[in-house]
């Protein structure tokens, strides 16, 4: 504020995501865009296909482009950038990693300091650690990937640990859901469940997931990072954060807040829009964002503060977020996305469900994403 | 000229009101219909004109189809079970019981929460595992359900948070018509020696006949218009198991910006409750009024 006496600005609280983009599309819409919004990085084709957003790259410099735009993690960039252009700056984003219970391990007769690397060890370890009454109920589930809400963010991670890189191209026109290595992720995560008996059936409720594990009713779960400050503050027993476990290769998507930058504003505006996105996203202050709220700093620069290594001592477990966006894939984002998105969570759920099997949820995916699809395909 | 004059000063007095109600109600509900034969505008592609594409559209879609038939299976369950469940608890609390006030006021109480902070206990309530439902199972040694993250099982929990919500309410409309009924009636059905269902039956029902048609108007209105906690409990899911008309429209709306085709929507609901809502007073005002 000092530094820009002549820079006033104004922050609105507008809620969850879903409600944010509503209320930015809709000012837009009315000529009273704003000069910023943090919104899903995945909305970003929906924001271009709408025209209300402008690529940063119009309006920096080339020393930006490499010090600035090039200083982010490549992993973040992926649902950032298409056409060649960079319509959002990373800001809060997570991913998602596996939590485990090291009471539960100990008493299983696992290691408790080693959490499954791969898909066969999560079923192994699962089957130890699901433990069930005299009559056969089970009062303590091996594993826990919640279904509920937005299963497709999850399953990436389940995809991109069968060998395939993300679930669309980077145009955002094209989806791949019904190729082998979808289809198998699919399969294993049905399997959990129906063949394997380490996880509860039917779609389990993201949001009671954390509660699930402070109760003992599962040893193992999967969430975002930004449930680590929840976890580690409410957990009664010691646990541990890893990677999610691989297949073929190690894998998970990204996921959180990108700022993105309207039109409709006069030069100034935008130019003080910009200076403030620098300021926030420079060292000190993502540092500070990433420690209190758990999201993962987006720049490599922002780890080597000093404030974030004195938290990396503390809290291990942040930095498994970080090595793992070596193997990060994109965030399913395309043309019409929360309509495709959609058309794939539904399609999760009848298979997870059993109403039809993974093979056949996976092709109409695929069928009904192409029809919707078709129009941006020029 | 009085005349004249007279119509002017009514205008006048009716003005701030009809422009409330043109801006806010009847402009949008036009524009809406409007809207309806075209396409989506997008900030790259401009509306055109499609005809009744939207509505051949909709013919087509199966979720759409899927909402409709949860749509009327909700308002079969919800309608009759707050009724029935509303006038139980109205007559229970009428009579001269312990603690009358508190009983009145605990059943009072669901309405009084928002449907929002409603949905979210009962979520907890059916959580799989450790929920309040789970733990009064397991006290009797039955399986684990997942209510609503299964598809067989999703609409009929979020029909019981209905009818737990807004019961309520309509006791208390229950309430106030039963204390209308004249004492003098019961004490001569007394005399008459006659039991207590044949009163109820023939004196009490008749009775009341015009507020259940009340009650039933609003409950059907609150089966399309009240989808709050499905926002907080299902989303729709699982596989659409649970969507309902008016979360269908929002989700074409501002979830996948469809605006055409969720103007498409809302005209066939607002179709729908008029029809219900005008053939309700139509049909059953006839018989209402105990004559």
């Amino acid at each position: 504020m000092d530094q820009n006496p002549d820079v006033k600005i104004a922050a609105i609280y507008t809620g969850s995501y879903s409600d944010t983009t509503t209320r930015a599309i809709t000012a837009a819409r009315g000529g009273r865009a704003p000069q910023l919004a943090i919104l899903l990085s995945t909305d970003m084709f929906t924001m271009i296909d709408e025209d209300v957003v402008m690529p940063w790259d119009d309006f920096l410099s080339d020393e930006d482009m490499t010090s600035w735009i090039g200083g982010f993690y490549p992993a973040f960039m992926r649902n950032s950038q298409t056409e060649g252009k960079t319509w959002g700056i990373p800001f809060q984003r997570s991913t998602p990693v596996l939590y485990w219970n090291k009471d539960a391990f100990r008493a299983a007769g696992l290691d408790p300091e080693v959490p499954p690397a791969t898909w066969d060890e999560m079923v192994e370890m699962g089957k130890k650690l699901t433990l069930r009454d005299a009559s056969g109920n089970v009062t303590q589930w091996g594993v826990r990937i919640p279904s509920s809400g937005f299963p497709s963010w999850l399953f990436t991670g389940l995809v991109a640990a069968n060998g395939q890189d993300g679930l669309a191209n980077d145009a955002g026109t094209e989806v791949m859901f019904d190729t082998p290595a979808v289809v198998g992720a699919l399969e294993y995560l049905v399997s959990l469940s129906k063949d394997h008996g380490v996880m509860e059936p039917g779609i389990i409720e993201w949001g009671a997931t954390p509660r699930a594990f402070f109760e003992g009713q599962a040893a193992m779960i999967w969430t975002t990072t930004g449930n680590l400050t929840n976890i580690r503050k409410n957990a009664p027993f010691p646990f541990g954060v890893a990677m999610l476990p691989a297949k073929v290769r190690r894998g998970a998507p990204t996921g959180g807040g990108n700022f993105y930058l309207f039109k409709g504003s006069s030069d100034e505006q935008t130019r003080a829009a910009i200076d403030f996105v620098k300021w926030a996203t420079a060292p000190e202050q993502a540092a500070d964002w990433a420690i209190a709220t758990g999201y993962v700093a987006p720049r490599p620069d922002t780890w080597e503060t000093d404030r974030m290594k004195a938290y990396v001592a503390e809290v291990p477990g942040a930095l498994v977020a970080r090595e793992q966006l070596e193997f990060a894939v994109a965030e399913l984002s395309t043309y019409e996305g929360p309509r495709v998105t959609q058309i794939l969570n539904d399609n999760l759920a009848a298979a997870i469900t059993g109403q039809k099997t993974p093979a056949q949820a996976m092709a109409d995916a695929q069928a009904a994403a192409d029809a919707i699809l078709a129009a941006y395909r020029r | 000229m009085t005349v004249r004059r007279d119509w002017l000063t009514a205008l006048a007095f009716l003005a701030p009101a009809l422009a409330l109600l043109f801006t806010f109600t009847h402009y949008p509900a036009i524009q809406t219909l409007i809207d309806s034969f075209w396409s989506t505008p997008r900030g790259r592609r401009a509306a055109v004109f499609v005809g009744s594409d939207n509505y051949a559209r909709l013919m087509q879609d199966p979720v759409f189809l899927r909402a409709m038939v949860n749509n009327a299976i909700y308002a079969a369950i919800t309608i009759p079970a707050s009724i029935i469940l509303a006038l139980v608890m109205a007559l229970f609390v009428e009579g001269r019981i312990r603690g009358r006030a508190l009983v009145r006021m605990s059943y009072f109480t669901p309405t009084m929460l928002p449907l929002i902070a409603v949905a979210n206990i009962w979520l907890f309530f059916y959580l799989p595992g450790f929920g309040l439902f789970e733990q009064i199972r397991s006290a009797f040694g039955l399986s684990p359900r997942n209510w609503v993250g299964s598809p067989e099982t999703a609409l009929y929990g979020v029909s019981m948070v209905t009818v737990w919500s807004q019961a309520g309410f309509f006791m208390i409309f229950y309430l106030a018509a039963l204390n209308t009924i004249p004492p003098s009636l019961r004490e001569a059905a007394a005399i008459e020696g006659c039991r207590r269902w044949t009163f109820f039956r023939r004196v009490i029902w008749p009775l009341i006949m015009p507020t259940t048609l009340f009650v039933s108007v609003n409950a059907t209105i609150n089966a399309f218009r009240t989808v709050d906690h499905i926002f907080v409990m299902t989303q729709g899911g699982p596989n659409n198991a649970s969507m309902l008309l008016l979360y269908y429209i929002y989700e074409q709306g501002f979830r996948f910006w469809d605006t055409a085709y969720a103007a498409t929507l809302t005209v066939v609901m607002v179709a729908i409750l008029s029809v219900v809502g005008i053939g309700q007073f139509f049909l059953l005002d006839r018989r209402v009024h105990y004559r």
